[in-house]
């Protein structure tokens, strides 16, 4: 019943923001500085008037922003996403092809940096203002406070230059055709990235699940559990996991978000062929139907983890789930 | 040897330090030159006002106050000191607390399983005839805190005694949200706990129904006892109650003319100098504003801490 109302609730909410990500992203391009015909033809090549004004009616430049909007977005509607100017490809192919390298790497790092943030931070929580606690605690400031591409940069330069362990960059190995990559071929060369971006949301995770964690130590309950004799490791399991989970789903789910936006930073700095990169590319060169695109993908796709988010907190809060009488 | 107490408490106190406005540190001295006497076989009720410091004793008995608060003077168990390592072994199994509110149970954990302290058969036995006998039914064990009522939750922390055989219950307030007869019910749990050589501290704002029930009342005020005595004096009347104190509490008992106790309570954060009731007593004196001994009663029931008391 509820768990129906919130998915219901969130979907309303997604479509329009997705309808009002669509206007903005489309007048921020519309009105960029950029010409599409030029970038269409690629830089540098010269254009005679009447060839301009050919590919200009031919893309509909002519027509007012209204009309323009109405017609990208009835084809949208169609699962039509335009053409790459750069790729010269389906803008949907494009992004299916990025995104499966770019989500080898997110979910790499964002698996890495909910279980480290959440065991370090339960640590921290229970030995609160003991020496591990201090230490680790300074270790994440110290990390959350350092950027990523500097991170990502080190890692390189030791890692793979230094040590050789890990590739200095891309997805696949070099030279080697497409259907010949194996599977662990590409995870080996998304570790590095992936470690380096999980750099950018372990600490925070970490930081406030020791929170959580403090806020639950003090509690009457487990006060109560104490004085009835059950011992620490009994106390962590029965009680403090159980009322940590919750708080540490939402913020993993709503940790997506960060994650996809270090994605870019890391991609860049690894020269990792991904969404990120892409969208830079996309950006720079003027391609204005994949950065359209990847607008509209890469919402939805930060949406999802919120709407996921809320749906298991919903399943496991028993507040929420059996509670008929909290509305909200 | 029937004379050494199960638990006894010997000048007692406890202090917090907190920090007030950024970084001054303060000593809040919220328990001080406390004692109390719990024997075998006797229901000791603990009275006194709100924030008199009640829950903080028995949560210094069972080795669970806050790490910013510092205890000194002494807590035996059976005739030696209860340190920390003992208490810490001895607590859910031969000392038990019922606490005082539903924020005691895990919010998160239905309440029938949380009041199992481990999950088996036999646990799974006595916390269903506890529920039984409290009017919990089968339905509520699978219940979360949250779907309870206050009383509900009360008799949910009453039943978790009963999974283990303590020789020492610390009962925090348990009776108020209970109907009349629900009530009797628990005092009589404790009293045949005590009849079975036991021994129990009530802590509890009800005098009426404490004291049908007890042995000895000990009476706080402001972190410190002002008087033990036995249960029927607040029966027999006010001059058999030695304490300015306890007799202005028994005077304010409905049946005795409900006479309200004029002034405040001082706050721990004030710091005292001789009798902490000075300025609410009638017959103070010069020298109540000395240290102020105790008097111990010559049968050994109890004490008053006051020099006009007896
Ligand atoms: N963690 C703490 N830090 C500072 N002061 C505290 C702390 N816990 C309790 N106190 C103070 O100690 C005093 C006694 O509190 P306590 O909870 O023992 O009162 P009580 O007698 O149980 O009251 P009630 O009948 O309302 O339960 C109060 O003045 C309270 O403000
Ligand atoms: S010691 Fe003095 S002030 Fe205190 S209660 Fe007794 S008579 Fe009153
Ligand atoms: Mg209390």
């Amino acid at each position: 019943m509820n768990v129906i109302k919130i998915i219901f609730k969130n979907s309303i909410r997604m479509i329009t923001l997705l309808i009002a990500v669509a206007i903005a992203s489309f007048i921020l391009v519309t009105s960029s500085p950029i010409d599409p015909v030029q970038s269409y033809v690629r830089e540098g090549v010269a254009v005679s008037a009447e060839q301009r004004e050919e590919i200009a009616n031919y893309w509909g430049l002519y027509n007012s922003p209204i009309e323009r909007f109405e017609n990208w977005g009835k084809n949208i509607l169609n699962g039509d996403m335009g053409t790459s100017l750069i790729y010269r490809k389906p803008v949907s192919e494009v992004i299916g092809e990025k995104f499966q390298s770019s989500i080898i790497l997110m979910s790499i790092s964002w698996i890495i940096s909910g279980i480290l943030g959440f065991v370090l931070g339960v640590i921290m929580g229970v030995f609160e203002s003991s020496k591990i606690d201090k230490f680790i605690r300074n270790i994440c400031f110290i990390i959350s406070s350092t950027p990523s591409f500097w991170i990502g940069m080190m890692f390189l330069i030791i890692f793979s230059v230094k040590l050789g362990w890990f590739p200095i960059g891309f997805s696949v190995p070099i030279g080697v055709s497409s259907d010949n990559i194996t599977f662990s071929q590409k995870l080996y060369h998304a570790i590095l990235p992936a470690i380096t971006l999980s750099f950018s949301s372990f600490s925070n995770i970490a930081l406030h699940t020791r929170a959580k964690i403090t806020e639950i130590m003090k509690s009457n309950y487990i006060l109560f559990a104490k004085a009835r004799g059950e011992s620490l490791f009994n106390i962590i399991k029965r009680h403090v996991l159980r009322n940590a989970l919750i708080p540490a789903v939402t913020l993993q789910f709503a940790s997506i978000s960060e994650i996809f936006g270090g994605s870019i930073l890391a991609e860049q700095v690894f020269s990792y062929p991904g969404l990120g990169q892409t969208a830079v590319d996309a950006g720079l060169r003027g391609d204005i139907p994949l950065l359209l695109g990847i607008a509209l993908i890469s919402s939805i796709f930060v949406f999802l983890g919120n709407i996921i988010a809320n749906i298991l907190y919903a399943v496991l809060d028993p507040k929420i789930r059996e509670g008929a009488k909290y509305s909200e | 040897m029937k004379n050494i107490p199960e638990i006894e408490i010997e000048n007692l106190s406890i202090t917090f330090k907190i920090y007030e406005k950024g970084l001054i540190q303060k000593n809040i001295k919220t328990i001080s030159n406390l004692c109390l006497k719990a024997y075998k076989g006797e229901i000791l009720a603990v009275v006194g006002s709100s924030g008199s410091g009640k829950s903080l004793l028995a949560h210094a008995i069972m080795g669970i106050l806050p790490k910013n608060a510092t205890v000194t003077g002494s807590i035996k168990y059976k005739g030696s000191e209860l340190t920390e390592k003992r208490i810490h072994n001895l607590r859910g199994k031969e000392i038990c607390i019922i606490p005082q509110s539903v924020s005691y149970l895990d919010p998160l954990m239905k309440v029938g399983s949380q009041v199992m302290i481990k999950n088996n058969k036999s646990c799974f036995e006595k916390m269903r005839n506890a529920f039984k006998r409290y009017d919990l039914c089968e339905n509520a064990e699978k219940l979360y805190p949250f779907q309870y009522s206050g009383g509900m939750a009360r008799r949910a922390l009453i039943s978790t005694v009963e999974q283990t055989e303590p020789s020492v219950i610390i009962a925090d307030e348990p009776t108020p949200g209970l109907d009349k007869q629900m009530a009797y019910k628990t005092m009589k749990y404790f009293r045949d706990f005590a009849d079975k050589g036991k021994a129990v501290i009530i802590i509890t704002h009800d005098i009426d129904i404490a004291v049908q029930y007890a042995d000895k009342v000990s009476v706080f005020y402001g972190g410190t006892t002002l008087e033990t005595t036995k249960a029927e004096n607040f029966i027999k009347g006010e001059k058999y109650l030695c304490h300015p104190y306890t007799k202005a509490l028994y005077n304010a008992l409905p049946q005795n003319g409900f006479k309200p106790v004029e002034g405040f309570q001082p706050s721990p954060y004030d710091v005292f100098e001789g009798c902490i009731y000075y300025d609410r007593c009638d017959i103070r004196c010069e020298k109540c504003k000395e240290n102020i001994p105790i008097y111990n009663f010559p049968d050994g029931s109890g004490f008053v801490r006051c020099i006009n008391g007896y």
